[in-house]
């Protein structure tokens, strides 16, 4: 040992290679952050810039015009609420009760957990070919023919298991003693889940459901074959222009024909029309979040 | 069959989770208005005897259970109501579990559940349970704050209330004290003495001193066997029918 004095907190070598190694590694894991950033905020920028000369109040408002090469977009707009609203209000409670079940009564064996791959595997299901049995089950097995109706219960089945999955991993995050110090005073099920697992899971059950909206907003393939149609003349403005039996435009669909099945569209148009698309879906995450927020505001431990 | 002062009859009860099994058949009488302590180290199936007895052992996968357990005489598995069985019985976890409720309704969950509606009955057994529990004096002003937001020899204290909530015959403590201070952990030794004149306690620890303390018979569980029961001062004299008690309660293994 050498006479100087003990150095506890010097500099090594292995401590100088430590820190180099950390310097590098930070920097390039924020490159990478940013590489994925990048590419999102080119996409919005590139959409409102080419949307930009459409983009106003009247195009939410107007109808399209000239065949479809002038107006606005209010007919679509319109479709793809109604759709959307129609799914759920199938979806959500369906898939919630089913998620409680499942969850809270299902006892842990067999046919419970191959019910349970069932919905995992169905959350991975194409959309296209939940379309294809949209159309046979809903147009024509059922009758209700191209339809709102049958569109939205297709998007139902389609949104179910993701709906059931968010609702399930919201409930799991209810500690296991709760419902355990329930059953000990020998309160049922129900009563346990009353009580105690919905009012602390129900920010993450609705997070997932209006998640599962914005979703919902953007598919074409299961409306397409199922009840969306190209043109639908609607009264500009015109809160109710269908009816349950009624085809509809959609946003998406809109889009679609917008860009590839009508000449001579002037270039602003599908553009403005994906950004109303997209505000439509960011501002119901917007929701979510904020939803989300006030809720958690009252979570109780 | 059982005797008059006989409040717990346990015979020859198995119990297996998977194939793996933790009761070995063990047969034992639990006394009217006694605190019977139930000692061993980990995995000994002290918990697991508990889960038995108020039937929530029903809800965990894969178990099976075998011999009888009776509660004044009757068979618990013969009794149809389970949710009014284990209404019977008070069971206080190891960890305090406050529900994330108010600390009023923490305590009127059971009568609640029971399909006891009157607010002035509910007033009256919150009031009763908290005082019972040591707590009264110290939430009174502010029942209507979480009971999630109480330190953790309260949310014990509150636990302790709620399981009283449904006037059990039975009050079963699973080493309640594990978790909580010296001093609260002697409140609580003073509440059961108090309890006992009420009700028969069935006390789980893992902490020899206590049921030492507070056990008018003991009974060591080891491995899902039983090693030895009697009077307290005889297993923790020098001179218990098993030399692994003597052993256990000298610390000099578990």
């Amino acid at each position: 040992m050498s006479d100087g004095p003990v150095v506890r907190f010097g500099e090594t070598e292995f401590g100088r290679s430590k820190r180099r190694t950390e310097g590098l590694l930070r920097l390039a894991l924020a490159a990478m952050t940013a590489a994925m950033i990048v590419p999102l905020l080119a996409l919005i920028l590139y959409l409102v810039i080419h949307a930009w000369p459409a983009l106003n109040i009247e195009f939410l408002l107007e109808v399209p015009k000239k065949g479809m090469r002038a107006g606005g977009i209010w007919p679509a707009l319109v479709g793809t609420i109604y759709l959307v609203l129609g799914a759920l209000a199938v979806s959500a409670p369906l898939g919630i009760l089913a998620a409680i079940y499942m969850n809270e009564y299902a006892r842990d064996n067999w046919f419970h957990r191959s019910i349970n791959m069932a919905v995992i595997n169905l959350a991975g299901v194409p959309s296209i070919v939940h379309a294809l049995f949209g159309l046979g089950a809903f147009v024509y097995a059922a009758q209700f023919g191209y339809s709102i109706i049958a569109a939205a219960l297709t998007l139902a089945i389609m949104t179910l298991p993701v709906i059931i999955t968010s609702t399930r991993e919201a409930l799991n995050s209810v500690p296991q003693a709760f419902r355990e110090a329930c059953w000990n005073v020998g309160a049922t099920r129900w009563q346990t889940t009353r009580a105690v697992v919905l009012p602390n899971s129900i920010s993450g059950i609705l997070t997932g459901v209006i998640l599962e909206v914005s979703r919902t907003a953007g598919e074409t393939a299961p409306i397409m074959f199922t009840g969306a149609v190209f043109y639908k003349a609607v009264q500009r403005g015109d809160l109710f222009p269908y009816g349950l039996h009624d085809q509809c435009m959609a946003l998406s669909m809109h889009l679609y024909t917008l860009s590839t099945q009508v000449p001579g569209v002037p270039e602003a148009l599908p553009f403005a029309t994906a950004v109303v698309l997209l505000g439509t879906v960011l501002s119901v995450n917007a929701l979510s979040i904020v939803a989300r927020l006030w809720l958690r505001g009252r979570k109780r431990w | 069959m059982s005797a008059p002062d006989t409040t717990i009859e346990v015979s020859d009860l198995r119990l297996a989770y998977g194939g793996r099994e933790v009761l070995h058949g063990i047969s034992f009488d639990v006394r009217r208005h006694e605190i019977f302590g139930i000692i061993g180290p980990a995995q000994s199936g002290k918990s697991s005897f508990l889960k038995c007895l108020n039937r929530t052992i029903e809800l965990v996968a894969d178990t099976s259970v075998s011999g009888t357990i009776r509660l004044d005489g009757q068979d618990i598995r013969r009794s149809g109501d389970v949710f009014g069985l284990r209404r019977r019985i008070g069971m206080v976890a190891p960890l305090p579990v406050g529900l994330p409720l108010s600390i009023y309704d923490n305590v009127a969950f059971a009568p609640r559940a029971a399909g006891l509606k009157a607010r002035g009955a509910l007033d009256e057994i919150v009031e009763r349970c908290l005082r019972q529990a040591a707590l009264w004096d110290e939430v009174k002003d502010r029942l209507t704050s979480l009971g999630t937001a109480l330190s953790g020899g309260q949310q014990q204290r509150l636990t302790i209330a709620r399981a009283l909530s449904h006037d059990p015959e039975v009050l079963c403590l699973d080493e309640f004290s594990i978790a909580i201070d010296p001093v609260t952990t002697m409140r609580i030794e003073d509440v059961l003495k108090e309890l006992r004149r009420d009700i028969t306690i069935v006390l789980v620890t893992n902490l020899v001193q206590q049921a030492r303390r507070l056990a008018d018979r003991t009974m060591f569980l080891l491995k899902g066997e039983i090693v030895e029961l009697g009077p307290t001062g005889v297993i923790f004299s020098d001179t218990p029918a098993e030399r692994r008690t003597f052993e256990y309660v000298r610390g000099m293994f578990g």
